[in-house]
């Protein structure tokens, strides 16, 4: 299926993209409602422009910034990574953004900043799944400032060469591949660098389930299920769970000395 | 203190009501084929798998219901027409936990050893397990031969294990849910009122008790 007309980046996998169709039918997105195919029934309620991102906490140039004009300070670029949702299954997807790093780095951080917190839009209006407290709104994110700015941190506005759509987080969403999916945070309105672990979504809703670090690890089980295996969507069959997802060799620097069984 | 037992071979349903067992059997199969054809247009999605497993579970669920719903209904309205359906629902629950079951060992390319782990080491599969477990002698015994061999009230004890199997199917679903626990609360509350109906509707003594204790 449809794949870049370019030869393969370093961080690129050559394996199958899945269809545009799967990539957009079949999605976790609270903001819209639990089940799979509510984002992409509802998504046409989400009003991707007119869009700012504010930026804030430890850096040097705190601004709001119109997506439009974000976008344009960087050269857009493909990425297709892998994606494993911490449920058991994975996609190929192949996004198109810019870096992570360039954006952090253009903000001028001060000496203090040590996490990057990401904030989504909280408007029952344009997520009607907001108007039910199955998760604290706004969805918040994080990343410690070394794994924000690793060249894999990437930040996605569009799929399939077309513009992000709605049910995979418009118009701005963050994409860490070696990490479970829900680190992934969508449609993105403010990022702030901070000096504290940011308290994040997940973890607050069950913490003994879901970690800040969230590194896709095989020999860590969730606790209702194995996390050895995945489902590929588009395959019947299983396949083996790679430690970090397939990118140890990028990342597992990023985590020498830590116990990840602790730090999942 | 025995209270009429539910419709045996010996007594024949009346024949207006003969369809009833036939169109609950064929309305508790439909699922099953719009599963098959829904499998084969692609219409279960992205992760068909995903969907059949959680399909085939609420069925289980929902038709396990119906056949504990049966005996409050005719308590509550003294109707007796839902105790002939009950046995057909029960075993419906049974065929859906069963398909379930091998869609899930299916899932695990039939890999005895990590279904082994799951159950020992997951609580939410141990429940829905165990579940089905209690459900083997109960689908076993739903002859009008083996309640003759087992003698009614015996038979009737045995399938009290039919209370235990659902509410630890609901617990099953309950812990498998990631987030919204809405759904199977809604499974949960509507078991534990069917069995709040009976436990009413068998306390208050009788007639007969009442007069003998004025």
């Amino acid at each position: 299926f449809s794949r870049p007309d370019r030869p393969l980046g370093p961080y690129d996998t050559d394996e199958k993209v899945t269809s545009y169709q799967q990539a957009t039918t079949y999605n976790n997105f609270y903001e819209f409602g639990t089940d799979k195919s509510d984002p992409a029934r509802l998504a046409r309620s989400l009003r991707p422009r007119p869009w700012t991102v504010r930026i804030d906490g430890e850096v040097r140039k705190p601004q709001t910034i119109d997506i439009d004009t974000l976008q344009s300070w960087f050269p857009l670029e493909d990425r297709i990574y892998r994606m494993r949702c911490v449920e058991g299954w994975s996609m190929v997807m192949p996004w198109l953004g810019f870096p992570l790093a360039g954006l952090i780095r253009r903000l001028e951080p001060t000496g203090k900043a040590k996490y990057v917190q990401f904030t989504a839009l909280l408007d029952p209006k344009q997520f009607p799944g907001q108007k039910q407290q199955v998760l604290q709104w706004p969805y918040v994110e994080g990343l410690r400032l070394d794994e924000a700015l690793h060249p894999l941190s990437f930040m996605a506005v569009g799929l399939h060469g077309r513009t992000l759509p709605g049910q995979n987080g418009a118009p701005l969403r963050l994409v860490v591949p070696w990490k479970y999916g829900f680190k992934n945070i969508k449609s993105i309105v403010r990022i702030t660098l901070t000096e504290k672990q940011p308290q994040t979504t997940w973890a607050l809703a069950a913490p003994q389930e879901y970690g800040f670090y969230a590194n896709v690890n095989p020999a860590v089980p969730h606790p209702r299920w194995s996390q050895a295996t995945e489902r590929r969507i588009g395959e019947l069959g299983r396949r083996k769970t790679l430690p970090f997802n397939g990118y140890a060799d990028e990342v597992a620097g990023l985590y020498r000395g830590m116990d990840l069984r602790k730090n999942f | 203190m025995t209270r009429p037992a539910p419709a045996t071979p010996a007594r024949r349903p009346p024949a207006r009501l003969g369809w009833l067992v036939p169109a609950v059997t064929v309305g508790g199969l439909l699922p099953v084929a719009v599963l098959i054809l829904d499998a084969l247009s692609g219409a279960l999605g992205a992760n068909p798998i995903q969907r059949a497993t959680l399909q085939t579970g609420l069925l289980t669920l929902a038709l396990l219901i119906l056949s504990l719903a049966c005996t409050p209904l005719r308590l509550l309205t003294g109707w007796t027409w839902p105790a002939r359906i009950r046995k057909t629902l029960g075993l419906l629950g049974f065929g859906y936990a069963a398909l379930h079951f091998l869609i899930y060992l299916f899932d695990h390319s039939f890999d005895l050893t990590l279904m082994t782990e799951d159950v020992l080491k997951r609580p939410f599969v141990t429940a829905g397990f165990t579940a089905l477990l209690l459900l083997v002698p109960l689908a076993l015994t739903s002859t009008p031969r083996a309640v003759k061999r087992l003698g009614f009230q015996r038979w009737t004890r045995l399938h009290q294990l039919s209370y235990v199997a659902v509410s630890l199917g609901a617990l099953h679903y309950y812990w498998g849910v990631k987030k919204d626990h809405t759904p199977p609360l809604i499974y949960a509350a509507v078991i534990a009122t069917l069995f709040l109906i009976r436990f009413l509707k068998r306390r208050p003594a009788r007639p007969g008790t009442r007069a003998a204790k004025t």
